[in-house]
């Protein structure tokens, strides 16, 4: 009997309770978009947080509301960017897969050192002292970036350049906050031509001290001046897409290599 | 003067979060802003009093007269979460900024333990309706006051020199330890 009176008063709790939590939805409730849900429902629902948000509900809201992009979901393939896009009507055309690109080319071989650096094994440490290289501006060789990397996308090579996985990579640009240089950008990973330097030294200053640096020499600029400029020593594309394919050859006759198209190499 | 005496001490000598270290995760979740503080402090007041109110209801009305004491514990669950349920659909309605500013705290305060505690206390204090009440509204005030403090206090640590080891979670245990202390100096107050 008494088994019976406890599930009634449960039962009959419960039930008042759902009751006025009902009424109170109905009165309370939150339009919220739909495509939120939509969108919600394509995730992965790993919930991971790779993305920087939340959880994938998070990243839904923020979807929807412009503030990122469908394929900032580095766990979804592109079968779920697609969708996304799909649900969103954004062509799936604007979805670029982007991908990190070091703009050095200072080799172990290439850039001379400075001295024989026996400090704490990371460039955050050897940027402080100015680094081990002569060049001011490349690449330390400790691979910061390549820690950094929650993908295993980047891989110090032989020659002491990190070289980034274009399959692994998934643009999340922890590489670029990484490296204490900044020698890291996130490009399309269809864009041809990338300045491998960022050294602001004077053409024969970098000569000097690394064989692929930019000298400023304009070579490129004057194949293709509506693209390229000469700016504080260095070599810099203003705009990828006005880079013609037929004067692509014109431009990479670049003497020290540090413009051009990625070679073997770079793309591991 | 008696329900002065519970008022009282629920808020200063025997306060939830600084003498019995309950509700500590939205205690160091919420208190980086003061204003987030002071929303979830009243937030939390606002449901420990219905709580209070209800479940004195509940048990006295339903629970005692069939001699069911022992559902107490799952019906003061279905209380609180029904009533935080409500809570948060309220705060979206009224205030999207506030509710993400809260964010999974809010919920959590169905699982938080001094919400909890507290019917459990005013059952087992046997408290008439008025005290559970009183009671209810004290023990909210107090983790308002507990919380807001600390928010207080972090945002000026946001300012100070605190060593590498201890940023964050670290330097925030070590400050509600020390709040907890200072508060310890009222229990002499009410006998």
């Amino acid at each position: 009997m008494e088994v019976l009176w406890s599930v009634i008063t449960m039962g009959v709790l419960g039930f008042l309770f759902s009751f006025g939590l009902v009424i109170a939805y109905r009165k309370l409730r939150v339009h919220e978009d739909p495509k939120i849900e939509q969108v919600a429902e394509i995730l992965p629902q790993a919930n991971c947080g790779a993305c920087g948000y939340a959880g994938c509900r998070a990243f839904a809201e923020a979807v929807v509301k412009g503030e990122t992009t469908p394929n900032s979901c580095p766990v979804g393939d592109t079968d779920v960017v697609k969708q996304i896009a799909e649900t969103l009507g954004v062509t799936a055309a604007e979805v670029v897969k982007k991908v990190a690109r070091l703009h050095c080319r200072g080799t172990h071989e290439a850039a001379k050192n400075r001295g024989i650096y026996i400090g704490i094994s990371t460039c955050g440490a050897a940027h402080l002292i100015g680094g081990n290289k002569q060049c001011s501006y490349g690449c330390l060789h400790f691979g910061d970036c390549a820690r950094a990397c929650p993908f295993d996308a980047i891989y110090m090579s032989e020659e002491g350049l990190p070289v980034v996985i274009e399959d692994k990579c998934t643009a999340c640009g922890k590489c670029v906050e990484a490296c204490p240089r900044n020698l890291f950008e996130l490009h399309p990973v269809s864009q041809g031509i990338i300045v491998f330097c960022r050294s602001r030294d004077r053409g024969p200053v970098s000569r000097k001290v690394c064989k692929n640096a930019c000298i400023a020499c304009g070579i490129c600029s004057r194949a293709c001046p509506e693209a390229i400029v000469i700016e504080n020593n260095l070599a810099i594309i203003t705009d990828y897409k006005k880079i013609e394919p037929e004067k692509i050859p014109e431009v990479e006759k670049c003497p020290t290599d540090s413009i051009g198209r990625l070679k073997k190499e770079d793309e591991g | 003067m008696e329900l002065v005496a519970i008022f009282v001490t629920a808020i200063l000598i025997n306060n939830f979060v600084l003498r019995y270290f309950l509700g500590i995760c939205p205690f160091l979740g919420v208190s980086k802003k003061i204003d987030s503080a002071i929303s979830m402090g009243l937030a939390v007041t606002f449901v420990m009093t219905i709580t209070a109110a209800v479940s004195w209801v509940i048990n006295h009305w339903i629970l005692i007269p069939l001699k069911l004491d022992y559902l107490q514990i799952v019906s003061f669950i279905l209380v609180i979460a029904s009533l935080v349920q409500l809570v948060e659909m309220f705060i979206r309605k009224i205030s999207p900024p506030l509710y993400e500013a809260l964010g999974i705290y809010l919920p959590l305060i169905t699982t938080n333990c001094a919400i909890f505690f507290l019917a459990l206390m005013a059952s087992l204090r046997d408290y008439s309706f008025l005290e559970s009440v009183i009671f209810g509204v004290g023990s909210g005030l107090g983790f308002t006051l507990a919380i807001v403090l600390m928010a207080a206090i972090r945002e000026q640590l946001d300012l100070a020199d605190v060593p590498e080891a201890l940023k964050g979670a670290g330097i925030a245990l070590i400050v509600a330890g020390i709040m907890a202390l200072a508060f310890l100096g009222f229990s002499g107050m009410i006998k």
